[in-house]
Order: C-alpha cells, then sequence, then structure tokens
C-alpha cells in the first residue's frame, strides 16, 4: 500500500531491511522491557532507518475496520517513536471511532508532502486497487493450495508476526524444507472474517485477532494441525488463544510463543514433535482409506 | 430456586454495587469473599499465563462466589483488555463445570441504559424503570460522594494523631450512606460526614512530601493488588494523591480527553490507548504542581501502559522528577515492595534536604 503509494506520488522509497538480531537487539535497547517482541523489532526498524532517508514513515492506528479496534501498540505508536528516536518522522491516523477514515489519513499524508489533494486521492486509489487486488490474489492462490495431498497446516498469527524472518519465517522455512503445505491465516477470504469469527467468539474487538479467530474456524476441518504464532507478551493474543484452545478440540493445535531470548532451539523441537504426530495420523488416515 | 448474585471486587465498591443490585434485583447479594494469597493463587491456575493481573484478580473472585453458592455472576468491561475479559471468563468458568448466569454491564464497549434494564428485568420481573433510574442515579452519587471522601482521607491519612480514625469514621460513613434510601439524604449525610473528616485531629508539618500515585487503573484501585500501597506511605508520613478512581472513569475522564491532548501536546499527538495518555498528562500535572515524587503502578505486561511508560521516563528526566515504577504479578511480595518504597523514600528526603 504505502509502497504504491509514494510510487504514484514520483517519491523515492527504501525499507528497512529484513529482521535479523542486530535489529532487535537495538530496537530492545530503548523500548520498554515488558514490550512485545514485536514491538521492539519495529524500533529495531525505525532505528535502522534513521539518517538513511528525509523521511520516515510511521503511522497510528485504533480503528481500522467499523466498530473494532487494533492493539493499543499501534494506537502509541507514532507517540512512542517520535519521542525515542531522534529522526523526521511523518504519521497518519486511521480511527473509524472518530470517523478518520484511510482516505482522509492518505489526503492528510499528502498534505504533508505538499502534494495537491487530487493527486493524493489519485495516489491513494491507485495504491488501495493493487492492495485489494494482492489480497485476492493470495485467497486465490490459497484456496488452490487447500486441494494438495501433502499435510496442511494452518499458520495462523497477526501479519507482522507471520512474516517476520525472526518470528514466522522461521517457521515458514522449516514447513517448506519438510514438505509441508501452508495456508496462512491472513489468506482468508477477508468477506467471510466477520461470520467466521463470530462463530467462535462474539466479543472480540481486535481486528487481527479476528481475522486469527476467523481462519482458525473456517480452515478447522479442512487442514491437518494448526500453528498459532505469537510474540510474547501479547495483550490480546492472551485472551484469544485461550479462548480457541478451549473452543477448538478435533485438531491438533500448539501455539508458539516467542520471545527476544534466542529460544529458538526450543521452538524447532516443539514443531519437529507436532508434525511427527501429524505425520503418524496422516499415515493412519491413508491406511484406513486404502 | 434462589437467586444469588455476586460479583468481582474493586475496592470498597463493592457497598454501593451491592446496594444497587439489591435494590434492582430483590435477590441475595453476596460480593465475592475478601481477596487473599488464595485468591490469586486460585485465579493464576485457571488462568491463561501471560494475561494481565486484573483477569487473575477477578477469576479468583469469581471461583470463591461460585463456591459460595453464587448461580448469577456480573461483570463489566472496556477500556483495553479488559472488554474482553467477559467472553473468555465465562468460557474459562463454565469449562470448568460450574452453572450460572452470566450478566455483563457493557456490550461491545459500551455501556447501554437499556440493554443494562432488559438485562435487570430478566433476573427482577417486576423491576420498575422509576426504581431502576433512582437506584441507579443513587449510586453514582454514592460512587461520587465516596470518592471526594477518599481524596480528603489519602491526603491526611498519614497524619492522623490516633492510629484507625480515618478508617473507622469512613466505615461509619459507608453505612450510613448505604441505610438510606433518599437521594436528599445521602447529600446531607456526604456534607456532614466530609465536615467530619476535616474536624480529626492530625498533625501535618507545612512542608510534608507529596507523593501521586499514576498507572493503570486497576493496580490503583484494588488495594490488596497493590499490597496496600497507600497504608505504606501512609504509615512513612506521605502526603498522597491518586489520580484513577471510579468517578473519574465513569464520566470525568471523557470530558477531560481533549484538555489532556492539549496540554500533553509536546510529547503526544494521540492517545495511547485506554489510560496511556492521562498518564503523560498526569506526570506533567504533577511536576507543575511541584510534587516531590511519582509513583506508577501497573500490572506485568499492561500493553497501553508499556507504550506510555518510556515517554514518561524522558519527561521525568528531563524535569528531574523521582518517578518509581512498579510492575505487579502474581508473585510480586510484600516484602519487596516494601524495600523499594524505602528507598524510594530515602532519596525524596535527600533531595528535600538539598533544597
Amino acid at each position: 500500500m504505502w509502497l504504491n503509494f509514494f510510487k504514484y506520488l514520483g517519491y523515492k522509497t527504501i525499507i528497512s531491511p529484513i529482521s535479523n538480531k542486530k535489529i532487535l537487539e537495538n530496537g530492545t535497547k530503548i523500548a520498554n522491557d515488558e514490550a512485545c517482541l514485536a514491538l521492539k523489532m519495529y524500533l529495531g526498524h525505525v532505528l535502522e532507518l534513521k539518517n538513511r532517508c528525509d523521511y520516515i514513515l510511521v503511522p497510528r492506528l485504533y480503528s481500522i475496520k467499523k466498530n473494532e479496534q487494533v492493539c493499543t501498540n499501534f494506537n502509541c505508536l507514532y507517540d512512542l517513536t517520535k519521542n525515542l528516536i531522534d529522526a523526521n518522522i511523518i504519521n497518519y491516523n486511521i480511527d473509524l471511532n472518530t470517523r478518520k477514515n484511510s482516505l482522509l489519513a492518505y489526503l492528510n499524508l499528502g498534505e504533508i508532502l505538499g502534494e495537491s489533494y487530487i493527486k493524493s486521492y489519485r495516489a491513494y486509489n491507485y495504491a488501495k486497487n493493487k492492495s485489494l487486488s494482492n489480497r485476492k490474489q493470495k485467497e486465490i492462490i490459497q484456496l488452490a493450495n487447500l486441494k494438495t495431498n501433502n499435510i496442511k497446516i494452518l499458520l495462523a498469527g497477526h501479519p507482522y508476526n507471520l512474516y517476520d524472518d525472526l518470528i514466522g519465517k522461521t517457521i515458514i522455512k522449516y514447513l517448506n524444507e519438510n514438505n509441508i503445505s501452508i495456508i496462512y491465516s491472513d489468506g482468508i477470504d477477508h468477506t467471510i472474517i466477520d461470520s467466521e469469527c463470530e462463530k467462535l467468539s462474539t466479543d472480540i474487538h481486535w481486528t487481527h485477532s479476528k481475522e486469527v479467530m476467523a481462519s482458525i474456524n473456517y480452515y478447522h476441518d479442512k487442514v491437518d494441525g494448526i500453528i498459532i504464532i505469537s510474540s510474547f507478551p501479547c495483550g490480546p493474543d492472551s485472551l484469544s488463544i485461550e479462548l480457541v484452545n478451549h473452543k477448538i478440540k478435533d485438531i491438533p493445535l500448539i501455539t508458539l510463543i516467542f520471545e527476544d531470548l534466542n529460544s529458538e532451539t526450543g521452538i524447532i523441537t516443539r514443531l519437529e514433535s507436532f508434525i511427527d504426530i501429524l505425520r503418524n495420523i496422516k499415515e493412519q488416515q491413508n491406511v484406513q482409506n486404502n | 430456586m434462589s437467586k444469588i448474585i455476586s460479583f468481582p471486587h474493586l475496592g470498597d465498591y463493592y457497598i454501593p454495587i451491592s446496594e444497587f443490585l439489591k435494590r434492582t434485583t430483590k435477590a441475595t447479594i453476596k460480593p465475592s469473599p475478601p481477596i487473599t494469597k488464595k485468591t490469586i493463587a486460585l485465579g493464576a491456575k485457571y488462568a491463561p499465563d501471560t494475561v494481565c493481573l486484573p483477569f487473575k484478580y477477578n477469576l479468583g473472585n469469581f471461583l470463591e462466589s461460585l463456591e459460595g453458592g453464587a448461580n448469577i455472576l456480573f461483570t463489566a468491561g472496556g477500556g483495553c483488555r479488559y472488554r474482553y475479559y467477559a467472553e473468555v471468563t465465562e468460557t474459562i468458568l463454565r469449562d470448568l463445570g460450574y452453572n450460572f448466569e452470566f450478566h455483563s454491564l457493557v456490550t461491545k464497549g459500551k455501556i447501554n441504559f437499556k440493554n443494562i434494564y432488559q438485562d435487570f428485568k430478566k433476573i427482577n420481573p417486576n423491576l420498575k424503570l422509576t426504581t431502576f433510574i433512582h437506584s441507579g442515579l443513587y449510586t453514582l452519587i454514592f460512587i461520587w460522594d465516596m470518592d471526594k471522601i477518599d481524596t480528603i482521607i489519602r491526603k491526611n491519612i498519614g497524619f492522623e494523631q490516633t492510629p484507625n480514625t480515618h478508617i473507622n469514621l469512613k466505615k461509619k460513613m459507608l453505612n450510613a450512606f448505604k441505610n438510606t434510601n433518599s437521594i436528599f439524604k445521602l447529600t446531607f449525610l456526604y456534607f456532614r460526614y466530609k465536615h467530619l473528616f476535616k474536624k480529626i485531629p492530625i498533625n501535618k508539618p507545612n512542608n510534608c512530601l507529596k507523593v501521586a500515585i499514576i498507572g493503570e487503573l486497576y493496580t490503583a484501585m484494588e488495594p490488596f493488588s497493590t499490597y496496600f500501597l497507600e497504608k505504606e506511605l501512609a504509615s512513612m508520613n506521605i502526603e498522597i494523591k491518586r489520580y484513577t478512581n471510579l468517578s473519574y472513569l465513569l464520566w470525568q475522564k471523557k470530558f477531560k480527553t481533549k484538555h489532556m491532548l492539549k496540554k500533553t501536546k509536546k510529547y503526544c499527538k494521540y492517545t495511547l490507548g485506554a489510560d496511556g495518555l492521562d498518564n503523560v498528562y498526569r506526570t506533567l500535572d504533577l511536576i507543575n504542581k511541584k510534587y516531590d515524587g511519582i509513583i506508577h503502578t501497573k500490572p506485568f505486561g499492561c500493553t497501553p501502559e508499556v507504550g506510555a511508560i518510556p515517554i514518561i521516563q524522558k519527561i521525568c528526566k528531563e524535569y528531574e522528577m523521582p518517578i518509581i515504577f512498579l510492575s505487579y504479578d502474581t508473585e510480586t511480595s510484600n516484602e519487596g515492595i516494601k524495600t523499594r518504597l524505602e528507598a524510594f523514600y530515602d532519596l525524596l528526603n535527600i533531595r528535600r534536604n538539598k533544597k
């Protein structure tokens, strides 16, 4: 979304490098001890970009879908970064609670950069359409992946955890090496999130958690196992994962919680035994079918 | 089967809440037993590991209530993770095999009086709308009066000549409050007791140490969850100011947000989630009012506070305001807190003497 928005307006963009231990260390040094791994990682990434560009984009989110909220870390993201890191930061604010929608947010962003509203509006539409079509692509690929005969695992978690190189990507790499098809929680048809989530939990109000819950409910009878990925200590996850554990009993499910202590071996060990269990179950099913 | 209603603890607020429930539902009201180490252990056993402290306390309260015979449970929600407590608590309790009715005063993050009234009518079909409104108003005024008196108590309790005078008078006052039906009489009693509190003999030096308690709302309001923080400070002869109380949360906070954003403009452009911004504002306010020190309390992992704390630290460093951060979990010990408070007290004294 961001890359396309700035590309349309003709701005050069750079992205921070993929997560590595140094980035995490730098972020951990300035963050509060009890901040979640994802927040520490984010601060590390902002530090990486310091002095390498004219502006660093740091969004501030409160509510990105009607009647929902996001984790409070997104609420304070801009103010925290601004106070902790000495750099030129531009931001936008999306809060559907007070009717600040994403269009207004990007128009404001354009205004800060000195662009006209019309140009910003066109850039926003261009980026949004690309973003939507990317999502639809993903959903289509995912539907195809469901038809495979390999062992299928649902990898559920907030997207910033799933695709981080020190968090989710370590799991994705391992699963790929072991010939396991992965279904991602953020590849679910986004139009059914509300209805699927409601079947599992009626009160939950965090947008990312709703997507995770919807995907768990929708895919739990279409995959062989579920892996939930979370950063320690995650506020929303502390409750939503508990609820999932109480309600989903008919499929192997493990939760992998990532802290900043180098516990990768521990995680891989648990993953190995989980995969073994799934393989055994699949073999028994194949024997029964034959 | 008789209806026995119960709800978790929040300081002394169980008294007005019990009255409200008694008058509207006409059922037996049994607030959960006072919180002990056993309550916390019970809650921690069945709650998810990484959830914040208030959830574990509430769960412990509910479990003890259910064991004590309650069959209707009340809860609330809103703000931060608290909004989602109700559904997860109910799931855990039902999976443990308990049978009960579960009512939440907050739906979808908002207090809707119509919904609450309909809910109460399910428990007491004879409930009249006038009774509901009158009892509701009565309770809110009760809470407001309680909070105003509390501010006076906290200012002076450290300096009372005879120990326990304040606490005993407060017990008398709460008893009087709950035994009247009329809002007129309630207001008359409030002024009468306010006068009595102000007359309690105290030995307050002119320039005593002033310390404020800020932070997350539950740890600020529940005496046990802060290990009687205020009593400890009171025994060191410190004048205390505590910000969060129920009146603030229920109706004052909404109106203050714009003002707070204005005053914290240099540091914060937006609200930080739950009470995050409130605490940044309070820090600046206390620096303005030349307080001697600040104590910030929160449960371990409290997400909104984790966002606000680095900003508060930056401000305190800039203005050289002594601040101590206490993070509570189920294993926090009395002795540990006491040691840190004593060290903090020594620091404040040294600074005071330097001036």
